[in-house]
């Protein structure tokens, strides 16, 4: 049982550590690491030079330009990346559909988008969810219908992450009303957002911020061969890359990123009796949380929790629950810092530091985690019924 | 990184979850079916002993006794790993004997600190099952274990004599021996070792709160003798390094211990609320308990990553105080949550003095305390988080 680095797995990290920190420009790098969203630019520029040094999609088969990187080397690839700052590859593209290409799609569908997705050329976003349908996703109601060599597309999807930047969507349509379970009639399919009859809308979230999307879908033709797989088997590669998404939507990195500003903040906050890192309810709340936070890292390492022979692990959905949760508590202990100066957000030559300005705001979008990639609730009842057998 | 057992460790782990579950009997007597524990069964605790005489011949016969002992000196000189093995399968079975404080701790202290005559004399005795030890360190108001003793070791004519307070001295009520820590006329920490039945050594026993036992041990001008001779003084520098980093074995066993058993608390959980029928309907279909059983395996999940990452720290001789901590934290409060709601989603039952999930509720809760409880290990770590920016496995922040 080792649970230290090996020589080699080592030197791996501090390549890794010193290419980010030396390619990656630093100001997008600074953007990332005060708390604040990468632009468009940044996120295309980042994963452009990472795609160059062949570490955009590492952890795809060596085939479509991958290195099929161990699970330990996904994870220091992702947790150097968020130490250093730098935007991730574009989750959608690299965690979500480029996996299912791979895993389900014919050869001429891998082979004209893996490229193009694997390099960032075209920006996905993901189209699953409706308004009528969230955690009971399979209830979905967006229709295709077959109409000679198209699927003719109606209906609505929301909660579409950066689809304003979005070139194309992938998404599941409905392609058998008449199925008896409501899951063996949804099929997978890729569309151009640009298609006629698309409409995109933004939805605001309640910190102010623009990232998520509703798209309307109106009589949409799709060439059938966007079709992903076989028709009406969606279902199953929807499973595979949601246990993806669970798995992948890691945070440790960044969690200990916030951990150490916490430190410096509360550092630099000054209390009658010295400063806020001197409280003991502060200091003991900041070593919970960084232990917390090791917990989960390990158990991470410890338990591979993406998907793999076609299906979810179960396990993703422990890492999802506890990191969202983590996430939300270090939000807090941040807000908790910035006290009263936390209370101004935008506002030119005001005195609050521009950490104590982000912090209120990140608290509400951190609302966000337990609810996006399965809400928490959704997570709990995988975790009773597929491993505790409820 | 690797974490998993190897061919052997597994091959241990099979071997003495085995002997432990033939040695249940009766099927619920380990709490599987049902809470009852039937006095037939044969790991049923003798009432003086408060554990079994026999299962504890039968561990010293598969060398679980002496695991961590060198061969030389009785034991399969085994390391932390097989020591989580197997403690983790004790806590699993609900077991009583005291594995830890009557053969591991005050074991390795005598394997580190004794000397050959010592070693060879005691260790292979303890790894037998023929001889039971105990650790007299802790007095009253001491508290963290990492404080001076007030017990004195005076050298007299034609000894070391001890006087002093020990209380509590767990698995005390039944110890031939007992290793104990005192203060030397120079002012530092030696060992000594203290034959149970000695003139001036007056034992008082008492049940402890998970039913087991201990004692409070009283030295009036008692015959010692010193583990590895009061002349070397480095020896007696030693002490404190000894004691510390048997402890840190100690701990990483507890914590194993409890991994086991919440597990097992867990396991008897889902195994309830599936057979469990109320309202015309199993348990297991009401939402609210499943969620909560799933709560509890992500703590069951986080607690069992950091006893690995313990238990391998000292494999590697790379422990510190603060991984130590880390993980008696993390285990703590894995306990604190798991064990009460395994009892509360027994219901009623799960209060009874019969239910096997409540027996391991009142060790759990003991465990926790010997872990230190909710603020000891919070309070080390919370005064060095200025130490270090970033909080990392691999320490370049070590306390």
């Amino acid at each position: 049982m080792k649970v230290t680095l090996s020589a080699s797995e080592a030197a791996f990290r501090e390549e890794l550590r010193n290419f980010y920190r030396r390619e990656i420009p630093v100001d997008i790098r600074e953007r990332v690491l005060a708390g604040q969203a990468p632009t468009k630019k940044d996120v295309v520029t980042a994963h452009k030079i990472l795609h160059a040094a062949g570490l955009a999609v590492p952890q795809w088969p060596k085939r479509w330009g991958g290195r099929e990187f161990t699970a330990l080397q996904q994870h220091i690839w992702l947790d150097e990346m968020q130490l250093a700052g730098v935007p991730e590859p574009l989750f959608f593209n690299v965690q979500m559909l480029g996996p299912v290409l791979i895993n389900f799609a014919s050869e001429s569908l891998a082979r004209r988008f893996l490229p193009a997705t694997a390099a960032l050329d075209i920006w996905w976003c993901q189209g699953f969810s409706e308004p009528e349908a969230g955690s009971d996703l399979a209830s979905l109601r967006t229709r295709a219908v077959r109409e000679g060599d198209h699927y003719v597309v109606d209906g609505q999807k929301t909660w579409t992450t950066l689809a304003q930047h979005a070139d194309w969507i992938f998404t599941l349509v409905r392609t058998d009303p008449t199925a008896l379970k409501r899951q063996a009639g949804i099929s997978f399919l890729l569309i151009d957002l640009n298609s006629p009859g698309v409409t995109r809308r933004p939805i605001e979230l309640i910190d102010g911020s623009h990232e998520v999307n509703e798209i309307f879908f109106d009589e949409v033709r799709v060439p059938a061969e966007n079709l992903v797989g076989q028709e009406n088997q969606g279902w199953k590669y929807a499973k595979f890359l949601l246990g993806n998404e669970r798995a992948g939507i890691g945070s440790v990195g960044r969690g200990k990123v916030q951990l150490a500003r916490a430190k410096q903040y509360a550092a630099q906050s000054r209390t009658p009796a010295g400063t806020l890192l001197d409280d003991p309810l502060v200091s003991a709340r900041i070593a919970e949380l960084e232990n917390d936070l090791l917990a989960l890292e390990l158990t991470q390492l410890r338990v591979v929790a993406g998907s793999s022979e076609g299906k979810a692990n179960p396990a993703s959905s422990v890492v999802k629950l506890r990191g969202s949760q983590l996430q939300q508590q270090i939000s807090e202990l941040i807000w908790d810092i910035a006290g009263p100066e936390g209370l101004p957000v935008g506002g030119v030559g005001v005195a609050s530091p521009q950490w104590a300005r982000l912090a209120g705001t990140h608290y509400l979008n951190t609302r966000k985690t337990t609810v996006y990639g399965g809400s928490s609730e959704v997570q709990r009842s995988i975790i009773a019924s597929t491993i505790l057998g409820l | 990184m690797d974490f998993e057992l190897t061919p052997e460790q597994s091959l241990l782990r099979q071997t003495v979850r085995e002997a432990l579950d033939s040695d249940a009997g009766k099927a619920g007597s380990r709490g599987g079916g049902g809470p009852q524990e039937t006095a037939a069964s044969g790991g049923a605790p003798d009432e003086e002993l408060g554990f079994s005489r026999r299962r504890w011949r039968d561990l010293a016969e598969l060398g679980a006794l002496g695991l961590a002992f060198s061969e030389a000196e009785g034991g399969q000189g085994a390391g932390p790993v097989e020591v989580m093995v197997l403690a983790e399968e004790l806590g699993r079975a609900g077991a009583h004997e005291p594995f830890v404080e009557a053969a591991l701790l005050p074991g390795l202290l005598l394997a580190r600190a004794g000397n050959e005559e010592q070693r060879t004399g005691v260790l292979p005795e303890i790894a037998t099952g023929t001889r039971l030890l105990a650790f007299a360190h802790a007095e009253p108001g001491s508290g963290h274990w990492q404080r001076r003793p007030d017990t004195r070791a005076i050298p007299e004519e034609h000894g070391w004599v001890l006087a002093g307070l020990k209380n509590p001295v767990l698995a005390g009520h039944c110890a031939d021996d007992f290793v104990v820590s005192a203060t030397v006329p120079d002012g530092n920490v030696a060992l000594f070792l203290v034959d149970a039945g000695a003139a001036g050594v007056r034992r008082t026993r008492y049940a402890t709160v998970d039913r087991r036992y201990g004692a409070q041990l009283e030295f009036a001008a008692a015959p010692a003798e010193p583990l590895a001779g009061p002349h070397e003084t480095a020896d007696h520098q030693n002490a404190v390094g000894v004691i510390q980093w048997a402890f840190w074995c100690a701990q990483a066993a507890w914590c194993a211990e409890a991994v086991g058993a919440l597990s097992h608390m867990l396991d008897t959980t889902c195994e309830y609320l599936r057979a469990r029928k109320q309202f015309g309907t199993p348990l297991a279909k009401f939402q609210a308990l499943t969620h909560r059983a799933a709560d509890m395996y992500v703590s069951l999940e986080l607690a069992r990553s950091m006893s690995c990452y313990l238990t391998a720290a000292l494999a590697d001789e790379a422990a510190t105080e603060s991984i130590v901590a880390r993980a008696a934290l993390q285990i703590g409060r894995a306990i604190r949550h798991i064990a009460p709601e395994a009892v509360q989603l027994h219901g009623a039952i799960g209060v009874t003095a019969e239910s096997a999930v409540a027996r391991q509720l009142a060790r759990m809760t003991v465990l926790d305390r010997l872990l230190g409880g909710n603020f000891d290990k919070l309070r080390i770590l919370a005064e060095h988080i200025g130490d270090y920016e970033l909080v990392e496995l691999q320490p370049a922040n070590t306390v």
